[in-house]
């Protein structure tokens, strides 16, 4: 406990990283993810190929996305962008079935209505759809955040610095403080990217909770 | 415009200047990477084991003190993983060891190399060098892989040297790196110099702690341990003689990439270089895996006792 | 690329001990174990929590906070916790097994108790207006009810732990993690894409089959209605007495 206290500046500075790490692919895979999760919903014959393909993501080894990046990508080897590409590539793989799920879950009579309103196609989906999938999407967006921030720890095996650095060194020297205090960081985190897409969401969605 | 459209468009307008502060790639280092080539500090690398790390926090150190800016980057991996990112320009300095490196090069461009001592490794070296690299002074201080065995295993086989190994060790089992597996040094240079071939390899790690657990436990019989593990002499364990110089010399000598090379760097190594002895080593590693101290922290009591801060 | 592929049609990496089937199998090994722990803890709690409705609050916020525990770093933690108490190979295997465990049982127990809240309370109603008792609507309708969400945890849990499963290799245990850690130390991007490919493959075989088991399994009654339609019935209409 007391090396906890004594290297606070330390575990703050991974944590940072981490939070950039995990933090910046969720908002880019977000935005990714509606356009691919509208395309799937809407060609009723996408839906499989998109969901699935997607989903076949999710599959790859993290540790192996993040070492083979630099052939894929062209990066540098210890460039933290390997980590940011792989990890927006899993967050695609989560939402885009969120998203295209949640779209549907929009009623029927409500997208009718909004057309008899005279509302077109593009507008229906941003003043309407959209809004009304956001409940959906935010929980596939919590799941997503809190995966992240999980994986985001593996990129230690390869050095990236982040909390997951925190686990290796104390598995190195046979400490466990260091480690405790990274599943602490991490879960404090998760939490916290949690409490934000929450509040972010009632925000969105005032309807909800009036 | 409704309220809900004012909420959804503010969203977006969030994401994509979240977007853009992003990509601009200013605001945090997280999102940074490259040496002093790309104008940032001097970066020092260091490799999954513990002395690696403390030395890369020495040049760091001594670095620091005498006006050049750098920081470190610990715990990358093995060589086979690191040496590329000095290549790409990803760091600047690696603590290295001259008979290893000697080696990965020499395999790399096919040559044969046969020095086993201080001087003539380091000469060798110096000719399978890629020009990208380049290494300063090596030190007196020497740190070997070595194959280890407890105390039960050496007297039931009558084990002192790796040879001894030679009639017993299809029945047995080796731990060590995934690199052992064709490594020079490693697996193929045992059955070469020691017609050593053991039955069993498992993958445990460069001389930590799942090797040294492993050798205690019985899962493996003997590891990949360190010269300098203080842990050799505290659990009674064995490190088996090396007669024939398979693991050859292996000096601390910092390698650098050429471009990041300057006389100021070379002088204030070299002075680290003279002052750092196989002691030493092996009283830091102990400070860090045993007392748990940090690694800076040892790295800098160290540098400050020989006034090279 | 045609590295990659040389290196997975190379008859060498198929024998011995290091050979992708012996991997494979280890992998599955680890993965079964772990879910077949997961599913005797979270299965009855999930179930009891859904019929009870009692320990619901508990049971949302222990999904969440498991999931949140990193597991690189909880592995390296069980493994230095147990492996000192337990001696030999139990030492890795059983803190990794643990591991996967843990990974393992939110989405089971999410999709249990998700499941049983979700039977139509009009089908519960009639098992109840028939007579049966409490034990009797559990078995003989909750969870044939449940068995659509919680076979679709139990897919969910599957993929993860095949996934994670390849962390075992960091703390030298087999699977086919090992290629990729193996790869990585000796910088063999062969090997290491080779690993991944595997682990890819073998997580979509495993979910096939789940995905068959769950069309054996889920009685076809509560899956002919998919799609939109199902999406916009009322949630819990309330039961009001006559």
């Amino acid at each position: 406990m007391q090396w906890i206290f004594e290297h606070l500046n330390d575990i703050g500075y991974y944590a940072v990283q981490h939070a950039w790490l995990a933090g910046l692919p969720l908002i880019i895979g977000l935005v990714i993810s509606i356009p691919l999760g509208w395309l799937a919903r809407r060609y009723r014959g996408l839906y499989t190929p998109v969901v699935v393909g997607t989903g076949l993501l999710y599959t790859i080894p993290s540790l192996a996305l993040f070492i083979l990046m630099p052939l894929i990508v062209g990066t540098q080897i210890l460039d933290p962008l390997n980590v940011v590409i792989a990890m927006t590539i899993y967050t695609v793989a989560l939402l885009t079935r969120t998203v295209a799920d949640g779209l549907a879950a929009v009623p029927e009579s409500v997208v009718a209505s909004a057309s008899a309103m005279g509302l077109g196609r593009v507008r229906r989906l941003f003043t309407v759809e959209l809004p009304l999938a956001v409940p959906v999407i935010a929980a596939g967006l919590r799941v997503a955040a809190v995966s992240n921030v999980s994986i985001v720890s593996v990129a230690a095996l390869i050095g990236v610095p982040q909390l997951g650095s925190l686990f290796t060194d104390g598995f190195n020297r046979d400490f466990l403080d260091p480690i405790i205090a990274g599943v602490i960081a991490c879960v404090l985190l998760s939490l916290a990217f949690d409490i934000v897409i929450v509040v972010v969401t009632r925000w969105l969605t005032p309807w909800r909770t009036a | 415009m409704s309220i809900r459209t004012l909420r959804a468009s503010l969203t977006a307008l969030l994401a994509v200047a979240a977007l853009t502060l992003a990509a601009c790639g200013n605001s945090n280092d997280a999102l940074k990477s490259g040496g002093s080539g790309s104008g940032g500090p001097l970066i020092v690398g260091g490799a999954n084991f513990t002395e690696s790390n403390i030395l890369a926090e020495i040049y760091a150190g001594a670095l620091n003190g005498a006006g050049i800016d750098a920081t470190t980057k610990p715990n990358i991996g093995s060589r086979e993983t690191y040496l590329p990112a000095l290549k790409d320009g990803s760091i600047d300095l690696f603590p290295e060891y001259t008979g290893v490196l000697r080696d990965y090069y020499a395999t790399k461009s096919g040559t044969t190399v046969s020095a086993t001592d201080p001087a003539g490794v380091y000469k060798e070296l110096q000719q399978v060098l890629p020009s990208y690299v380049r290494t300063l002074q090596y030190s007196a201080a020497e740190d070997k892989d070595s194959v280890v065995v407890t105390q039960d295993t050496a007297d039931k086989y009558s084990l002192k040297s790796i040879g001894d190994l030679a009639p017993v060790a299809g029945k047995l089992t080796l731990g060590g790196p995934p690199e052992w597996k064709t490594r020079e040094t490693g697996l193929p240079g045992l059955k070469k110099v020691y017609g050593v071939e053991f039955g069993k390899f498992t993958v445990t790690d460069a001389g930590g702690p799942l090797t040294l657990n492993a050798l205690l436990d019985g899962r493996i019989d003997a590891g990949n341990l360190f010269t300098t593990n203080p842990q050799i002499p505290a659990k009674h364990l064995v490190a088996l003689e090396d007669p024939k110089h398979l693991f050859a010399a292996q000096n601390v000598v910092p390698l650098v990439r050429s471009d990041a090379f300057s006389s100021k760097l070379e002088q204030t190594l070299n002075k680290v270089s003279k002052a750092l002895t196989t002691d030493a080593l092996v009283g830091l590693v102990k400070r860090v895996d045993v007392d748990k101290e940090d690694p800076k922290d040892v790295a800098d009591s160290w540098l400050s006792d020989n006034n090279l801060s | 690329m045609n590295a990659v592929l040389a290196w997975l049609t190379d008859p060498a990496n198929w024998h011995g001990q290091d050979g992708i089937p012996v991997r494979t199998y280890q992998h599955l090994l680890y993965s079964f174990v772990a879910l077949a722990a997961a599913s005797v803890i979270a299965i009855p709690l999930g179930l009891w929590v859904g019929h009870t409705g009692r320990g619901r609050f508990l049971a949302v916020n222990l999904t969440g906070g498991l999931r949140a525990i990193p597991s690189l770093g909880l592995l390296f933690t069980a493994v230095m916790v147990l492996g000192p108490v337990l001696h030999g190979d139990a030492g890795i295997f059983v803190p990794t097994e643990i591991v996967l465990t843990i990974l393992a049982v939110p989405p089971i127990l999410a999709g249990a108790y998700a499941g049983v809240e979700e039977v139509d309370p009009a089908a519960r109603d009639a098992a109840r207006g028939m007579g049966m008792s409490g034990a009797e609507v559990l078995w003989q309708v909750e969870i044939p009810c449940a068995m659509p969400l919680l076979a679709s945890g139990m897919r969910a849990a599957t993929l993860q732990v095949v996934a994670t499963a390849t962390l075992a290799a960091t703390v030298s245990l087999g699977g086919l993690g090992r290629f990729l850690i193996d790869g990585l130390g000796q910088l063999d991007y062969p090997q290491m894409a080779g690993g991944a490919v595997l682990v890819a493959l073998l997580a979509l075989l495993v979910d096939l089959a789940a995905a068959t088991l769950q069309r054996v399994v889920v009685s076809p009654g509560l899956t002919r209605k998919t799609g939109r339609s199902i999406r916009f019935r009322p949630r819990r209409a309330p039961v009001r007495a006559t």
